[in-house]
C-alpha cells in the first residue's frame, strides 16, 4: 500500500474530533432529508455528534504533535479549544430547542448548521497553517450567515443576515490578501515555517502589510473597533439563540485563531505592531462601553458589551506574552459561560416578534421570577468583573499581562472603562429589583432553565477556584 | 523579491512579478471602492468577488514565481469558498427581496447602522 | 518594452483584417434585409418575447445548485491529473468526497429543490 506516504494513523487520530463531528453532521443531513418531521431526531443526532467529538477531544489532550503535514495542531491548545467550542455548542443546542418551538420555527437544518459552524471553529482552534485558518473561518462564517437569516420571513432577520454576509465577506477579502502577501514573501503558508524565517522576513515591508491585512480580517471577526459596525445590527436581528452562539463560540474561535496566527509576529515585540493592536484594544473598550451606555434593547446592549470585551481580550494579544494568551483563554471560557447564560435568560423571556427585550420589560422581574432575576444579576456582575465571579479573574489576568509588558496605560484604561460598564450592566439589576412592573411572561421551559443554571454554577465555580482552568492553561502554553 | 524562474520556456519574455502584483492590487482596490460606493446589494457582492479574484491572481503569480504549488492549492479553496458564499449570499438577498421588494442596502433601516 | 512588440503587431494585424473585411463586404456584397433575417437567432425557433425581462425565480435555484456542484468538481481535476501517482489512496479519498456531495444531492432532491412546479 502506498497510503502511508500521504497520511498515517496519527493524522486520523489527531483530526478525530473534527472527523467525528463531520460524520455526524452528514448523518444528520441524511436523516433530515429522508425522514419527515425529524427535528427531534436530528437534534439528538447532533447532540450525539458533539458528545462523541468531545470524547475524542479529551482523548487527544495529552498528545502533542501535528497532523497532515503541519496543517493541524493536535492535543494541548487545540484540544482545549475544541472542548471549549463543543461545550458552548452543547449549551447552545439545548437553549435553542425551547426557543425555536416558542417561535414556531423549528427545522432540523438549524442544528446541522450549528454543528457545521462548530467544525469550522475547531479547524480554527487547531490551525497550524494560514490555509486552515482561512477554511475554518469560512466554514464557520457561511453557516453563521445562514443562521442569522434563519427566520426567513422576518425582515429584521433578513437584514441582519445580509449585513453580516456583506461585511463578513468583505473582511474575508482582506484576510485572504494578507495571506497571499505573507505567502509571497516567505514562500510558505505554514505558521511554523514562517516563524523559522524570522527576523529577516519581518524586514520586508510587503510581509508587514500582509500581517496588517490579516489583522484587519481578524478584527472584523472578533468585532474590534473600528471594524465593529456589523455587530449591533447582526446581534439584534438574528434569532436570540443564534446570537448566544455567535457571540460566544464565534468570538472564542476568532480569538483562538488570532492567538495562533499572531503569537509568532507578536513574539518579535515589534513596537509598531504592538501599538496598533493596543490602539485597537483601547478603541474597542472605549467605544463599546460608551455606546453600551445609551442602549435600550438588551440584545443591542450585549452586542456593544461584546465589542468592549473584544477590547479587553485584545490587551492579551497586545502584551504578546504567554500570560496574556492564558488570560485570553480563561476570559473566553468565562465570557462564553456568562454570555450563554445571559442570552439564555433573554431568549426565555422574549415574546413573539422580538418583544419584551427592553430594560423596562424587565422591571419587577425579581418578584415574578426571583430565580431568573438572580441568575441574570450574576451574569451581569460577571460581565462587569466583580468578584467572586469568573469575569473578575479573567480581567485580572489580562490587565496583569498588560502591566508585565509595559502597557500599563492599557490596563488603566481597561479598569476605567470597566467602571463605565457598571452603569449599563447594573442598570438591569436595578430595574429587576427596584422597579415596579410585571407583565405576563411566556411559559418558561425547564431545559433552558437547567442550561442557564449550569452556566451560572460554572461562573461561580470558576470565580472561586480559577485554578481548575488556570493549571491546565499553564501546562498548555 | 524576484524569485527563481518557474516557467520553463521563454524566460526572457516572462512578465515581471511586480506587474501581476500591481494589477492585482488595482483590481482589489476597485473591489474595495465598489463595496464602499455602490448601494445595490448584488453589485456590492460582485465587488467582493472581484476582491477575491484579485487575491487569486496574486496567489497564482507568487506560486508560479516561487515554483511552489501551495498558492495554487489555496486558489482552489478560495474558488470553492467563493462559490459557497455566492450561493448563500444570493439566497439571503432573495429572501430579503421577497419581504421588502428591494436590494438597496440604504433602505435596510429596521436595525440602525 | 521590446518584449511587447509582438503583441502590438498582433493587435495591429487583427484590427486591420477585421476593419478591411467589414468594409469590403459592405461595398461588395448585396444588401437586401427583411424582417426574417433581422430577427434574433434562437436555434431556428421563432423568438417569443424580448430577452430583456425578469426570469422566474425557479431558474435561480437551479443556477445556484449548478454553481455549487460545478465548482466542487475542480477538486477532481488535480486528482485526475495525478491519478496514477495517487493510486488507491487518491481513489478512496475521491470516493469519500463524491459521497459527501451525494448526500448533499440527496438533500436537495428530497427537499424538492429540483421540482419545477
Amino acid at each position: 500500500m502506498d497510503m502511508m506516504e500521504y497520511f498515517s494513523n496519527a493524522d486520523l487520530v489527531g483530526s478525530s474530533p473534527i472527523l467525528a463531528l463531520g460524520t455526524f453532521s452528514l448523518i444528520a443531513l441524511l436523516v433530515n432529508s429522508l425522514v419527515k418531521n425529524s427535528q427531534k431526531i436530528v437534534f439528538w443526532v447532533c447532540v450525539a455528534g458533539v458528545v462523541v467529538s468531545l470524547w475524542f477531544a479529551f482523548d487527544n489532550f495529552e498528545l502533542n504533535h501535528t497532523a497532515f503535514s503541519d496543517m493541524l495542531l493536535v492535543g494541548g491548545y487545540a484540544s482545549f479549544y475544541s472542548i471549549l467550542f463543543l461545550v458552548i455548542t452543547l449549551f447552545a443546542l439545548f437553549l435553542s430547542v425551547p426557543y425555536l418551538e416558542k417561535e414556531e420555527y423549528h427545522l432540523g437544518e438549524y442544528y446541522i448548521l450549528i454543528i457545521l459552524s462548530t467544525i469550522g471553529m475547531m479547524l480554527m482552534g487547531s490551525a497550524g497553517d494560514l490555509i486552515t485558518i482561512f477554511l475554518g473561518i469560512e466554514i464557520m462564517s457561511v453557516a453563521f450567515y445562514v443562521l442569522a437569516g434563519y427566520f426567513r420571513t422576518k425582515l429584521s432577520s433578513n437584514e441582519s443576515a445580509l449585513k453580516y454576509f456583506l461585511l463578513g465577506a468583505f473582511a474575508t477579502g482582506f484576510l485572504l490578501y494578507g495571506i497571499a502577501l505573507i505567502y509571497g514573501t516567505t514562500g510558505t503558508t505554514n505558521l511554523i515555517r514562517i516563524a523559522a524565517q524570522y527576523p529577516q522576513a519581518f524586514m520586508d515591508p510587503l510581509h508587514l502589510i500582509g500581517w496588517g491585512l490579516v489583522l484587519i480580517g481578524f478584527s472584523f471577526k472578533v468585532a474590534a473597533v473600528p471594524f465593529h459596525m456589523w455587530v449591533p445590527d447582526v446581534y439584534e436581528g438574528a434569532p436570540t439563540s443564534v446570537t448566544a452562539f455567535m457571540s460566544t463560540g464565534g468570538k472564542a474561535a476568532a480569538f483562538s485563531a488570532f492567538i495562533l496566527a499572531f503569537s509568532v509576529p507578536m513574539s518579535m515585540h515589534d513596537p509598531k505592531l504592538t501599538m496598533v493592536i493596543a490602539i485597537l484594544a483601547a478603541a474597542s473598550m472605549l467605544i463599546g462601553n460608551w455606546f453600551g451606555l445609551s442602549q435600550t434593547n438588551l440584545k443591542r446592549m450585549l452586542a456593544y458589551s461584546s465589542i468592549a470585551h473584544a477590547g479587553y481580550m485584545l490587551i492579551g494579544i497586545a502584551s504578546g506574552t504567554q500570560l496574556g494568551q492564558q488570560g485570553i483563554t480563561f476570559y473566553l471560557v468565562s465570557y462564553g459561560l456568562t454570555n450563554l447564560g445571559a442570552f439564555g435568560v433573554i431568549a426565555m423571556l422574549e415574546k413573539e416578534n422580538g418583544k419584551n427585550l427592553s430594560y423596562e420589560d424587565y422591571a419587577g422581574l425579581a418578584r415574578t421570577k426571583p430565580a431568573l432575576a438572580a441568575l441574570l444579576s450574576m451574569f451581569m456582575f460577571s460581565l462587569t468583573g466583580i468578584p467572586p465571579f469568573a469575569g473578575f479573574v479573567g480581567k485580572y489576568y489580562l490587565f496583569a499581562s498588560a502591566v508585565q509588558s509595559n502597557l500599563t496605560w492599557l490596563a488603566i484604561l481597561g479598569v476605567i472603562t470597566s467602571l463605565f460598564s457598571t452603569y449599563y450592566y447594573l442598570r438591569i439589576v436595578v430595574y429587576m429589583y427596584f422597579r415596579e412592573g410585571g407583565e405576563e411572561l411566556p411559559p418558561l421551559s425547564r431545559i433552558s432553565f437547567a442550561t442557564v443554571v449550569l452556566s451560572g454554577i460554572g461562573i461561580v465555580v470558576l470565580g472561586i477556584v480559577p485554578s481548575l482552568i488556570l493549571d491546565v492553561l499553564k501546562s498548555m502554553f | 523579491m524576484t524569485g527563481k524562474n518557474a516557467c520553463p520556456t521563454k524566460s526572457n519574455f516572462m512578465i515581471p512579478l511586480n506587474h501581476y502584483l500591481l494589477l492585482s492590487a488595482f483590481l482589489f482596490s476597485c473591489g474595495v471602492l465598489g463595496v464602499v460606493v455602490r448601494r445595490n446589494a448584488i453589485v456590492v457582492f460582485m465587488c467582493i468577488e472581484l476582491m477575491l479574484n484579485a487575491v487569486n491572481l496574486s496567489l497564482i503569480a507568487f506560486s508560479s514565481y516561487l515554483g511552489d504549488a501551495t498558492g495554487q492549492m489555496l486558489v482552489f479553496f478560495v474558488m470553492v469558498v467563493a462559490a459557497a458564499e455566492a450561493a448563500v449570499g444570493l439566497a439571503i438577498i432573495i429572501s430579503l427581496f421577497r419581504n421588502k421588494q428591494t436590494v438597496n442596502v440604504d433602505e435596510l433601516n429596521i436595525l440602525k447602522w | 518594452m521590446q518584449a511587447y512588440i509582438p503583441i502590438f503587431l498582433m493587435i495591429g494585424v487583427g484590427l486591420f483584417l477585421g476593419i478591411t473585411f467589414l468594409t469590403l463586404q459592405r461595398f461588395l456584397g448585396p444588401h437586401r434585409p427583411n424582417p426574417e433575417k433581422l430577427s434574433t437567432y434562437e436555434s431556428g425557433m421563432p423568438p417569443v418575447r424580448t430577452a430583456r425581462e425578469r426570469f422566474s425565480v425557479k431558474y435561480y435555484m437551479v443556477a445556484v445548485l449548478f454553481i455549487l456542484f460545478d465548482i466542487e468538481v475542480i477538486f477532481l481535476y488535480p486528482w485526475a491529473v495525478n491519478f496514477r501517482a495517487l493510486g488507491v489512496f487518491g481513489y478512496i479519498e475521491m470516493i469519500l468526497f463524491i459521497l459527501i456531495l451525494l448526500i448533499g444531492y440527496i438533500y436537495i432532491l428530497k427537499k424538492g429543490a429540483l421540482q419545477w412546479d
